[in-house]
């Protein structure tokens, strides 16, 4: 585990015990989610009780302490989405790489969220997969967008190229 | 490049003249939204293309590329608007964008393909302020949203940003600052519906300093995005508003709390900050005064509850969102135990808007008691989905219909849901209900931050308010007992009858809890968790026993209680359900012989209804 | 001292501006129920048990009484209809949550609550989320050994990451403060268990007594403390309480009889 990372992000924040929600977040940023032992160090450093730093990592959704997937599918269960059938969308998900909300598949390519609000509501239903949206999802796109991701990261690991019109 | 510090208020008014000279009105200029909206539809790939195009040509010098802030026509994205002539193109690619230059920038033409098609009358509409989705909006906080390159604090400043600032520092003491905004009667924009001034008051009457100054740009509604817009499209005016609601508390700090779930809208708070402070609008001794204000951005982990002013500033502190209770106003103690003042994102937005053009002016729009505009993100079952900014007192009517343009597929009008998760849902009867802070609380539903959610028959008012309620159980901090043991049981009972599983005095034990969440909880989630479910209780009652009783759902939407069955009369054969049945139970559908559904298989998940293009699946 | 009047179920009395209501209405020997309140901490308000019905001018609404300073202008009344059956329900929401816990379930009993019209959240759990043990925690040993995990349905007291803490100095505070009594605590040859925090420390031997009695690392907390405020030379001592009290009678006899 690679501490000085770590400690450079406590350091732009000056060992702020007041910034702890925001050192998390870059922490995870950087290292896919918030292992045990990085989080003991964090409390060391910032002089704070290690219950303080579990309570607020388990008390924020965005914060992840097991190990992420390459690939975070986000399907927003925003009003619009689940007007639009962001369940129908999410179900497709979960038959398709056999896993349930929250989960990472086996081969720990993908990992499924569920999010309240995107704010993409106009494109509903919407799904992000890392930082692209994905707009009016269908069966068919998604199926598509999954094989994608799957054969890109047979080789590469990055984003498909950012596609000119939403996929 | 090094920028020029403003030390005084006359250097603003002369360096925002030279801009305007400097500028050259008739030079055409490309507008692109750049919110996350048209991004998401390709937006930046557009202005790419333009870019290149216009290089391509040799009129990179001669027309201006901006991306701006939202536009607000998020169905039709991705947006662009060409200037002088002020022309709006929908949906454009960058394939198309060749042709919009050789045609309308180049040529004088106009790309009819690209021009806006009005649902209802198939009619095109060439120019932007034509749309019938823009025409009937009073676009006062959002005015400069399309206009302005939120990462340039130039394009603000010649629009006259900062100039309120000015204004206020060298014209109207601190007193007289709250006055005004106590006699416009700006209402706290985020969901409470407090008045601002007298907030604003109390903070800078209470004792002890630091004091500090904060936005809440915590947006947690499903279904909502219009602080969001207004962070990443025009961030200058709500750092414009804080600065001025800073002096005229007396405090020296601040922090704008963006939910992380926004990242353009930190991104651009973060270069609005840092412009700002160069510019000598913001940080020490503002345009030369004594007067200095310094502001972080508190980005948020995912937590609803953080919206609750006790949990925010908990949040900030970097603890747990728990709220606390607040018979000790923040106002007396809130961050870090100091003075605190707290506005939302429009709230703040509004502060400028009114210092600029008047008291009189402001009191002019709105209802006896709800002045001004409010911006509502409209979505849901609406054919001009995006951001409208209307003045109080429009009847919903109005929104959904003129600015909106109905429902798609003229399908029927169910209901309409504001306030999020705190908010209700209001029938077809209450169309002409007035929209103001009082009317709606007063039929159970709430402005809340502006979400408005457009029902039609096809959506269950068991369902959502089980959606709602759910939502609320997973984002209730669990601090105390009736929002964390009662919304729970809430959930319990609607979940099962939404499964079938409901009994008549299920709906007297629902109602009982409701009531007592709401009368016992801490905090405002908690308070108004029950509004969901009471306000379908109240409009949708039949459809609750219907469930019960009947075991039916009448919008087919609870799986257990639905059975589809394809007309075939009705159905051409057209096999769309075909395709987007996801467990292979229709058959047919080709060649003239209509679909027919396979009961065994079938799991009602009602993906075939939307998919027909004939309404020919019925329940 | 800034003194105001309040009326508390009908009673004027004078108080101390910015009291809490609940101690108020104790001290008048007005009996309010409480979970997770305790005098030597600040108030929470997570129970909700507590709640008064408080008017003022035209307003009158629900409250809880624990964190409710008492300031100008308030009635107060902890009697009504309303608040008997908020206390109820709170009560039969805890009953349903923790159907293990006594104390909840003899109260229940006092107030006429009838058995849970909704189903067992856990079996045989007794945790109503009162918190008391976090806070007390906090205060004793300035740290969290045991804290809030999760948010909502999903929010739960123990350990941090569910693992013994180094923090835990086992001092059973948590333990007696507790108003269900479902943190277990026993010392069994010579280490303390607590077993909800998976702790297991062991204990120093007294030495006059020879006998096992506090945990070296409460005991070593303390001294820390102790020195803290009385310097580096300060010895405590690793005397248990009975053998502390012998000795200090002892003195007192001796004091006696040499004034005798």
């Amino acid at each position: 585990m690679n501490l000085s990372k770590v400690d450079n992000i406590i350091q732009d924040y000056k060992g702020n015990p007041s910034s702890l929600v925001m050192i998390l977040q870059d922490i995870q940023e950087e290292l896919n989610y918030l292992p045990e032992p990085v989080l003991n160090h964090v409390a060391g450093k910032l002089s704070l009780s290690v219950g303080h730093v579990c309570s607020v990592a388990t008390f924020y959704s965005s914060f992840s302490l097991e190990e992420r997937g390459k690939n975070v599918i986000r399907v927003c269960d925003g009003t619009a989405c689940h007007l639009r059938g962001a369940n129908l969308l999410k179900d497709e998900i979960v038959r398709a790489l056999n896993i349930s909300e929250g989960q990472t598949t086996e081969d720990k390519l993908f990992t499924l969220e569920v999010v309240a609000c995107l704010g993409a509501c106009a494109l509903a239903p919407v799904m992000t997969v890392n930082k692209k949206y994905y707009g009016q999802v269908t069966r068919e796109k998604l199926l598509a967008t999954l094989e994608k991701y799957r054969q890109k990261d047979s080789c590469v690991l990055s984003e498909p190229n950012d596609s000119k019109k939403t996929d | 490049m090094t920028v020029k510090k403003l030390t005084e208020p006359d250097a603003l008014a002369k360096y925002r003249d030279s801009l305007v000279a400097s500028s050259d009105d008739g030079k055409p200029c490309v507008l692109i939204c750049g919110g996350t909206g048209c991004r998401a539809g390709g937006g930046l790939a557009v202005g790419d293309a333009f870019r290149e195009v216009l290089e391509q040509r040799g009129l990179t010098e001669k027309v201006e590329v901006r991306m701006t802030g939202c536009h607000g026509f998020c169905e039709q994205g991705a947006l662009v608007v060409l200037k002088p002539a002020g022309l709006l193109y929908v949906r454009v690619t960058p394939e198309d964008v060749e042709e919009i230059v050789a045609t309308s920038i180049e040529g004088d033409g106009v790309v009819e393909r690209l021009t806006y098609r009005e649902p209802a009358t198939k009619k095109r509409i060439t120019r932007e302020s034509d749309v019938p989705f823009y025409a009937n909006q009073q676009r006062v906080v959002l005015a400069d949203n399309g206009r302005v390159d939120p990462t340039n604090i130039d394009d603000y400043i010649a629009a006259g940003g900062y100039g309120s600032l000015a204004k206020a520092l060298t014209q109207m003491q601190p007193d007289e600052i709250i006055d005004a905004i106590e006699r416009s009667g700006l209402r706290g924009r985020g969901g409470g519906g407090f008045a601002t001034g007298r907030k604003w008051r109390s903070a800078r009457n209470a004792t002890g300093q630091p004091k500090y100054v904060l936005c809440n740009g915590d947006e947690g509604d499903p279904g909502a995005f219009m602080d969001r817009s207004i962070m990443e499209g025009n961030p200058h005016s709500v750092l414009e508003g804080m600065v001025i609601g800073a002096y005229a508390i007396g405090a020296d700090r601040g922090y704008i709390y963006v939910r992380m779930e926004y990242p353009l809208a930190i991104e651009n708070l973060r270069i609005a900050i840092d412009q700002a402070t160069q510019r000598g609008v913001l940080g020490e001794n503002i345009l030369g005064s004594d007067f200095s204000f310094n502001v972080k951005i508190s980005r948020g982990a995912g937590a609803f509850v953080c919206g609750e002013s006790t949990a925010l500033m908990a949040s900030i502190e970097g603890l747990t969102g728990e709220p606390r209770a607040k018979h000790i106003h923040t106002s007396e103690k809130g961050l870090f135990g100091k003075p605190t003042n707290l506005n939302n994102v429009e709230t703040w937005a509004n502060v400028p808007v009114i210092i600029d053009k008047g008291v009189e002016w402001y009191t002019s729009i709105g209802t006896e008691n709800s002045k001004g505009t409010k911006v509502f993100s409209l979505v849901g079952a609406i054919n001009n989905t995006g951001l409208v900014e209307v003045p109080m007192g429009i009847t919903l009517r109005e929104i959904i219909y003129d600015i909106g343009g109905g429902i798609p597929k003229g399908r029927p009008f169910k209901a309409v849901q504001t306030g999020g998760p705190s908010g209700g849902c209001l029938p077809e009867n209450m169309l002409d209900l007035p929209v103001d802070f009082d009317q709606l609380t007063e039929v159970g539903s709430m402005m809340g931050s502006g979400g408005m959610i457009v029902m039609n028959d096809h959506t269950c008012m068991v369902e959502i308010a089980r959606y709602f309620t759910d939502f609320l159980r997973r984002e209730s901090c669990g601090k105390c007992t009736p929002c964390r043991e009662g919304v729970l049981r809430m959930y319990e009972i609607l979940d099962s009858i939404t499964a079938g599983r409901g009994k008549m005095e299920d709906i007297d034990l629902l109602e009982e809890i409701c009531g007592y969440v709401r009368d016992n909880s801490i905090c405002g989630l908690g308070k108004t968790a029950a509004n969901p479910t009471l306000s379908t209780l109240r409009f949708f009652r039949d459809e609750y026993i219907a469930h019960v009783k009947d075991h039916k759902c009448p919008a087919g939407v609870c799986q257990a209680l639905t059975t589809f069955i394809i007309d075939e009369k009705t159905c051409k054969a057209c096999g769309a359900c075909l395709k987007a049945c996801p467990v292979e139970a229709i058959s047919g559908g080709a060649k003239k012989k209509p679909a027919k559904i396979d009961q065994d298989k079938c799991t009602t998940c009602g993906a075939c209804r939307e998919a027909c293009l004939f309404d020919a699946i019925m329940t | 001292m800034d003194m105001i009047k309040t009326t508390i179920d009908g009673r004027e009395i004078e108080v101390q501006r910015d009291r809490w209501a609940l101690e108020v209405a104790r001290e008048m020997g007005i009996e309010i129920p409480t979970l997770c309140h305790h005098s030597a901490l600040e108030p929470y308000g997570a129970c909700r048990l507590c709640v008064v019905e408080v008017t003022k001018g035209k307003w009158t609404w629900l409250t809880t009484s624990c964190d409710l300073p008492i300031r100008e202008g308030l009635t107060i009344r902890t009697d009504t209809p309303a608040v008997i059956a908020a206390r109820k329900t709170a009560l039969e929401l805890m009953l349903a949550q923790a159907p293990d816990a006594e104390e909840v379930r003899q109260l229940a009993e006092q107030l006429g609550t009838k058995s849970p019209r909704f189903p067992d959240r856990n079996e045989s759990n007794a945790c109503i989320l009162c918190g008391l043990c976090v806070r007390v925690c906090k205060v004793v040993t300035g740290k969290m050994a045991i804290c809030f995990s999760n948010r909502g349905t999903d929010r739960k007291v123990g350990p941090p990451f569910d693992r013994s803490s180094d923090e835990c100095i086992g001092c059973n505070a948590c333990v007696d403060i507790c108003p269900t009594g479902c943190i277990e605590s026993r010392d069994e040859a010579g280490i303390r268990k607590i077993p909800m925090l998976k702790t297991e420390l062991k204990l120093a031997d007294c030495e006059v007594c020879g006998k096992p009695f506090a945990p070296i690392r409460q005991l070593e907390h303390m001294q820390a403390k102790l020195r803290e405020k009385f310097g580096d030379d300060f010895e405590a001592g690793c005397i248990c309480p009975v053998c502390r009290r012998e000795q200090t009678a002892a003195r007192l006899h001796n004091v006696a009889e040499k004034i005798g």
